[in-house]
């Protein structure tokens, strides 16, 4: 989505009464945030909509992007927002030969989920149950869930999209896209200066 | 100051970012300029510096891939090196060769506008700099298109060698001698 450099467009105020819609969307979202929604958007704070290339909208505090929307898709995190807060989103990990590609933006593709490097949601190498929905990672994720995507052997996420193909599927089928492009780290919106 | 690595625990969690390609320093090796980020690890970060780059964590980078595809991974990190090398020495070069021009346009016998091109050669924001200028000088400043394509900052008054000050002053990444300042005496014809 964000191939290409953006340049910020008009940066506008966000009605209150908006801004509290979008904290409510955001929490039906991702539930997990609960704890620090205050923290992230505190209520008394001024958010702020910069309008970029391609009907995305980019809602920020203080210059600091938070959550950017294409139209009028679910809320997607951005990466900085992710790396503070990673375990409250819905987490899948790829491979170590996936990450240049996801990192030069190609869109994700089910074999680097499925091969030992990667995680799907109730994965058997998975101790932790840190990867997939629900509290303790058991829970399949369907189609069009919003995900962030860990790498192997890495601390921090490195992609953050809306799966094309539901985690119960990918285990069967191991190949086909995963996920529509999204945002990556160094991608347009990574790089965009709010200055 | 940032801590260096923490898994879980108190959040929001803290992360360190490169100063060379903005990117956690555990990507850095799909950047590009990989021998930039690790100095500036080592200079700013030294003990995250030794995790990343040590010897064991390489190997093991290395170990967890097939042989082939290590092979094209090298290649294709190569090349992604020079391209970003090439990026930059075209950016330097740009820099270097790239003029601003302050125009003094004469409006109306005595009375002058001052238009300023190039400025976005040296990365800076137009839109922002002729605010600037407007506040600076107390006048009407404003962002033009101008015929040839681009944009120029249009300020009311005669100003040219205030704006020659200003520039030099304000932003020490331009130099001076790239700046000309040219007078331009043809009144424009009325449609």
């Amino acid at each position: 989505m964000f191939k290409k450099d953006a340049t910020p467009g008009a940066k506008s105020k966000v009605k209150s009464s908006a801004q509290r819609a979008i904290r409510a969307k955001v929490l039906e979202e991702y539930p997990k945030l609960e704890p620090y929604i205050e923290e992230i958007m505190p209520k008394k704070e001024q958010l702020d909509l910069v309008k970029l290339p391609d009907r995305v909208s980019l809602y920020t505090l203080n210059n600091h992007p938070l959550f950017f929307q294409h139209m009028d898709d679910s809320f997607l995190p951005h990466l900085t927002l992710v790396h503070k807060y990673p375990s409250c989103f819905n987490r899948l990990r790829i491979d170590r030969g996936a990450i240049r590609f996801v990192l030069s933006g190609a869109t994700l593709m089910v074999p680097g989920l499925t091969s030992a490097g990667g995680r799907l949601p109730d994965d058997d190498e998975d101790e932790e149950g840190i990867y997939g929905g629900g509290e303790d990672g058991m829970e399949e994720l369907e189609a069009g869930t919003p995900v962030v995507i860990e790498a192997e052997g890495k601390e921090n996420a490195c992609f953050v999209g809306v799966l094309k193909m539901g985690t119960e599927e990918m285990k069967k089928v191991r190949k086909g896209q995963a996920c529509e492009a999204g945002h990556y780290l160094g991608d347009g919106l990574w790089t965009l200066n709010l200055g | 100051m940032a801590e260096a690595s923490g898994s879980s625990g108190t959040y929001p969690k803290k992360v360190v970012y490169c100063g060379v390609c903005s990117l956690p320093p555990e990507y850095c090796e799909f950047g590009g300029t990989v021998k930039k980020c690790e100095d500036w690890l080592k200079e700013h970060y030294p003990k995250m510096h030794a995790l990343l780059y040590s010897q064991e964590a390489i190997e093991q980078n290395m170990s967890s891939l097939s042989l082939e595809a290590q092979k094209r991974a090298d290649k294709d990190s190569q090349k992604k090196a020079a391209k970003a090398a090439s990026a930059e020495a075209k950016a330097q070069e740009l820099r270097a060769t790239s003029k601003i021009m302050i125009k003094r346009i004469e409006r109306n016998k005595r009375k002058y506008v001052t238009a300023v091109q190039g400025l976005e050669a040296f990365g800076l924001d137009i839109k922002k700099v002729a605010k600037d200028f407007g506040k600076k000088f107390a006048t009407g400043s404003s962002v033009t298109k101008i015929p040839g394509g681009g944009e120029e900052i249009t300020v009311q008054g005669d100003l040219s060698d205030d704006i020659l000050d200003y520039i030099t002053d304000t932003y020490p990444d331009v130099p001076e001698d790239n700046i000309e300042c040219i007078e331009d005496k043809k009144k424009k014809v009325a449609a």
